[in-house]
């Protein structure tokens, strides 16, 4: 043991230039397409641009969050597109329920999260005990409580969705943290400056969606949980070797529960955010595969589906990659459907560099 | 009598199959018993009783001269009953201090209010029981994937003696390992005896029970056959009873 | 081990069964119409792209893969057939050796999406979720560039004739025609039995159960679902067998969006999205564990049919279809239990 070809096997691997490249090589790629569709799209490079390609990944941000807690304990959840569809026409249907009972707005709209929420954390509680408690695969379980959110969610709004809400809504859902007047110099905080007419709405500035505090908001609080306590060591121990977990007295089962709930959790606040900013209670489309876009995320992002690893910063990267490459091949003119095949070819090479470099992440 | 631990008179079945039958056994404070017998003697068996892990049809458990209830591997762990299984049972996605630490994080407060792994403790602390164990671990922060079989091993031998284990399990403690590592097992074994901690090693080689182990006991088809003081034993005499060529009653 | 006694053990073992039982009686009393040769057979008829697919996942499933992209590869092969189709007739060609060719043609390539599957799972060692759903996008996209985002359309009637066609017409009192309805008993009843792509449906099916029940071959998916290890270590080339895995789902997966092309005379990209899901669904009512090494063709066609029924029979009573999907749901989450609860019951080798 003292000697020294053992030594140095378990020495640590020096952090040389090209294992930094690699580990981290959706940033790089996300920087490398950002760089080339600056010159390709139109309009691309353009701070309205990339503010809107954020603010519309604020829901798959979130999914993306929830994957990646999920997957890192070696389960996934299929069920997390369709919750957030649950989420939204459930949420939608009360506030237009107590809207028309002449409530007020603000409190239609309150109790309307709390359900939509509350419905979200129903199916993750279903999920996180079939798994937990009665060792039902995870891919089966989540599988499960998707049939029913896309049931009850279509039971909900027939089919179509859901308007004649509180008015507001989309007011706060697409505000701004700072409007800006250059020619006149004004600017405010989350309204345009009431020196500024209507007229010359279109001259403003607008810096900062209200998406983007939640999604700074979020993505810190994750990071902390996964990074700094103990909720998270857990998170990662559990992926490692259940086993390992159970005789070192972490009590797994409530864990996985927990870890559905919380996936299903941020999944129904998705599909809040969705609400805000359409302004209808959206169910989700079958051809939409939020879930698997999600999952591809937080793979590119350097996760394994036989968990153990994963980082919340990095979905977000892998969210971001698949958004940008959407938004830039439709603006340098090409057709919406190569998209598919990018994230396809794109998914292939994050596994295949997680198959060679397996000790890099 | 001056066990830290004994059996008396355990029997655990498996539907028909008695796994163990009737065995009683204690092992003194630094002493090390070697376990032996062919397999499925019921040496594993026996051992999972202990370590909570299976419930016992019969038979009683003393812990320190006391009656003790295990029923589960968390009510041996409490009373500082650790066991080092086969497969050592470590989250190999994660680093040494976190596996010491598993189950057991020690936090901290950051900005006064949140609560936060501290890990700059964690790793002090694993650095000093490794030092203490005389064991070598290049550096901590590799997670374990990274890390040779014997330093494994070494690992979770100092996450049992960090927390105060009274009695150690060993099952197979060297089977497999290189000659090196498993030279510096059975040193760190020996270190541990010293320590005055009731050690069980369950084991195939002959050779590192003999270098060990205080007294043995042999085991054969769920039965306790021998019991035998390692000094006044050999090779031969071992491997007959574990083949049940003869059988000998000390 | 001990058995637990009678009615457990029937439940355990024959639930599926049961299950489709109840929903047929079920059905048979509420639905409108359900309980007539022709509701069966539009149940039947309805099954047969499904049924494909959930053979091809099958093959997969028992290796202990899944193939998410079986759905889309039959969009593929609906789109590539209806164009070729389409494209060999506008060449002047016949429409038998029009469809004839666009069928063989279309075979050829569907094995393609599988072959890129087989070899990211067996020589990359890529997830097979994550390669199947990899390839799942790429033949969606490729549909899409094809078919422009719309249908693929105009393909000679011939393909409706083929598709719709029913293996027996009985018109009372006047004979009796096969696969083609009588011109000369136009407006007389015509009684028509067994669609011919029910019976093209079944005898695939019976020719893959044969592949996996009774041959080396079939024998060997077990193997390696049950522990791949052990199969490597027997001498069986894995990773090849693995590949032929992947393109013989891929292959049934396009045979199924043939028959879509055939019944629906037409190919679109999305057509078998919905029954991405379904067809691992289907498989998994039928008892088989996605662990591997357990599954059988008809256990999974019994599947199927509980889904189709489920769908059908609602669809005649009247209710919303996606109601279907709580019961699906709930149906899945059931199915696992029981496997969890009695699995000696259900994976006692038959
Ligand atoms: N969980 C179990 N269920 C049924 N039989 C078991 C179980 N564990 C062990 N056995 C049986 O008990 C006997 C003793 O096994 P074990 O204690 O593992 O032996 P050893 O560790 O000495 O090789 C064997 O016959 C084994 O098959
Ligand atoms: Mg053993």
């Amino acid at each position: 043991m003292g000697d020294k070809a053992l030594a140095m096997k378990g020495g640590r691997e020096k952090a040389s230039v090209f294992s930094v490249l690699a580990r981290n090589w959706s940033f790089f790629f996300l920087v490398l397409t950002v760089v080339i569709f600056s010159f390709t799209g139109k309009n691309f490079f353009a701070l309205n641009n990339f503010q809107s390609i954020i603010h519309l990944a604020t829901t798959a941000l979130l999914l993306a969050c929830a994957e990646t807690f999920v997957i890192i304990t070696g389960g996934v959840d299929l069920s997390v597109g369709f919750v957030l569809g649950l989420s939204a026409v459930a949420s939608a249907s009360t506030m237009q329920l107590l809207y028309a009972a002449h409530w007020s707005a603000p409190a239609s709209v309150l109790v309307g999260i709390v359900v939509g929420i509350a419905a979200s954390l129903a199916c993750g509680l279903v999920a996180g005990v079939m798994i937990a408690r009665f060792k039902v695969p995870p891919f089966i379980a989540t599988l499960g409580t998707m049939g029913i959110a896309i049931g009850v969610s279509y039971h909900i709004c027939g089919g179509f969705p859901i308007g004649y809400l509180p008015p507001g809504l989309t007011d706060i859902g697409n505000m701004y943290v700072l409007y800006v007047h250059p020619a006149s110099g004004a600017w405010s905080f989350f309204a345009r400056p009431a020196s500024i007419a209507a007229n010359q709405i279109k001259e403003l500035v607008r810096i900062a969606p209200i998406s983007f505090i939640l999604i700074f908001v979020f993505l810190l609080l994750l990071w902390h949980l996964l990074k700094n306590t103990r909720f998270g060591q857990h998170t990662y121990a559990i992926g490692g070797s259940m086993d390992a977990s159970v005789r070192a007295g972490i009590n797994t089962r409530r864990h996985l529960i927990l870890i559905y709930v919380l996936s299903t959790f941020l999944a129904g606040l998705a599909g809040i955010v969705d609400l805000f900013q359409s302004g209808t209670g959206n169910f989700t489309t079958f051809g939409a595969q939020l879930e698997l876009f999600a999952i591809a995320a937080v793979i590119i992002g350097g996760a394994s589906l036989m968990g153990g690893k994963g980082r919340i910063l990095a979905s977000a990267v892998g969210v971001l990659l698949l958004k940008v490459l959407e938004n830039g091949l439709n603006l340098s003119g090409v057709q919406p459907f190569y998209r598919y095949i990018a994230v396809g070819l794109i998914l292939i090479v994050a596994v295949v560099i997680d198959q060679l470099f397996p000790d890099l992440f | 009598m001056g066990y830290v631990l004994e059996v008396r008179n355990i029997t655990k079945r498996f539907g028909g199959l008695v796994a163990v039958n009737d065995v009683s056994m204690g092992v003194q404070a630094g002493e090390v018993v070697g376990l032996l017998g062919d397999n499925g003697a019921g040496k594993s068996t026996l051992i999972k009783v202990i370590s909570g892990v299976y419930k016992a049809d019969a038979g009683k458990i003393l812990f320190m001269d006391k009656e003790v209830q295990i029923d589960s591997p968390m009510d041996a762990l409490a009373m500082g009953i650790e066991t080092i299984y086969q497969d050592l049972a470590l989250a190999e996605n994660l680093n040494t201090p976190a596996n010491i630490f598993l189950g057991r994080e020690k936090m901290k407060k950051a900005l006064g209010f949140l609560n936060v792994l501290d890990h700059a403790y964690m790793q002090k602390e694993s650095s000093k029981i490794l030092e203490k164990l005389d064991i070598l671990i290049p550096s901590l922060r590799n997670r374990i994937r990274a890390l040779s079989g014997g330093q494994r091993q070494a690992v979770a031998i100092s996450r049992s003696i960090y927390w105060d284990a009274k009695f150690l399990i060993m099952d197979e403690p060297t089977a497999a390992l290189g000659v090196a590592e498993q030279k510096k097992v059975i040193s760190t074994i020996n270190l541990l005896k010293s320590h005055g901690i009731g050690i069980i090693v369950i084991s195939h080689q002959m050779h590192d029970i003999f270098q060990v182990a205080d007294r043995m006991i042999i085991m054969r088809r769920g039965e306790k056959v021998a019991e035998l003081v390692t000094k006044n034993t050999n090779a031969d005499e071992v491997v007959s009873l574990i083949v049940g060529a003869e059988t000998v009653t000390k | 081990m001990a058995r637990a006694g009678g009615f457990t053990t029937l439940i355990g073992q024959r639930w599926a069964m049961l299950f489709l039982l109840i929903e047929l009686v079920f059905f048979s009393f509420l639905g409108g119409g359900f309980f007539t040769m022709n509701g069966f057979q539009i149940v039947l008829f309805y099954s047969t792209t499904l049924a494909l697919l959930a053979t091809a996942e099958t093959f997969v499933i028992v290796t202990g893969g899944i193939d998410l992209s079986v759905g889309f590869v039959m969009g593929f092969a609906s789109v590539v057939s209806a164009k070729l189709a389409v494209r060999f007739d506008s060449l002047g060609l016949a429409p038998e050796l029009s469809i004839l060719f666009a069928v063989l043609v279309t075979l050829a390539i569907g094995l393609l999406p599988g072959f890129v599957n087989g070899v990211l799972v067996a020589r990359l060692k890529v997830p097979p979720f994550l390669a199947t759903f990899a390839v799942q996008g790429i033949t969606y996209g490729t549909s899409l560039i094809i078919t422009q985002g719309s249908a693929a359309i105009n393909v000679p009637n011939l393909a409706n004739v083929i598709g719709n066609s029913y293996f027996i017409h009985l018109v009372p009192g006047r004979g009796i025609w096969f696969f083609t309805r009588p011109e000369a008993a136009r407006g007389a009843d015509v009684i028509d039995i067994i669609p011919t792509m029910v019976v093209v449906t079944v005898l695939v099916i019976a020719v893959a159960s044969f592949l996996l029940k009774r041959t080396r071959f079939g024998r060997h998916t077990y193997a390696i679902g049950g522990n791949i290890d052990a199969a490597l270590r027997a001498g069986i080339n894995t990773r090849r067998h693995l590949v032929v895995i992947y393109v013989l789902s891929s292959l049934f997966a396009t045979l199924s969006g043939i028959i879509y092309m055939l019944e629906y005379v037409s190919g679109k990209a999305d057509a078998g999205s919905s029954f991405m899901l379904d067809s691992v669904v289907a498989v998994v009512i039928g008892g088989a564990s996605l662990f591997g090494g357990v599954g059988t063709i008809w256990r999974t066609i019994l599947g199927v049919l509980i889904l189709s029924v489920l769908e059908m029979g609602l669809k005649m009573m009247g209710v919303q279809t996606f109601d279907k999907y709580i019961a699906v749901g709930i149906i899945l989450i059931f199915a696992v239990l029981i496997d969890q609860f009695f699995p000696e019951m259900i994976h006692k080798e038959d």
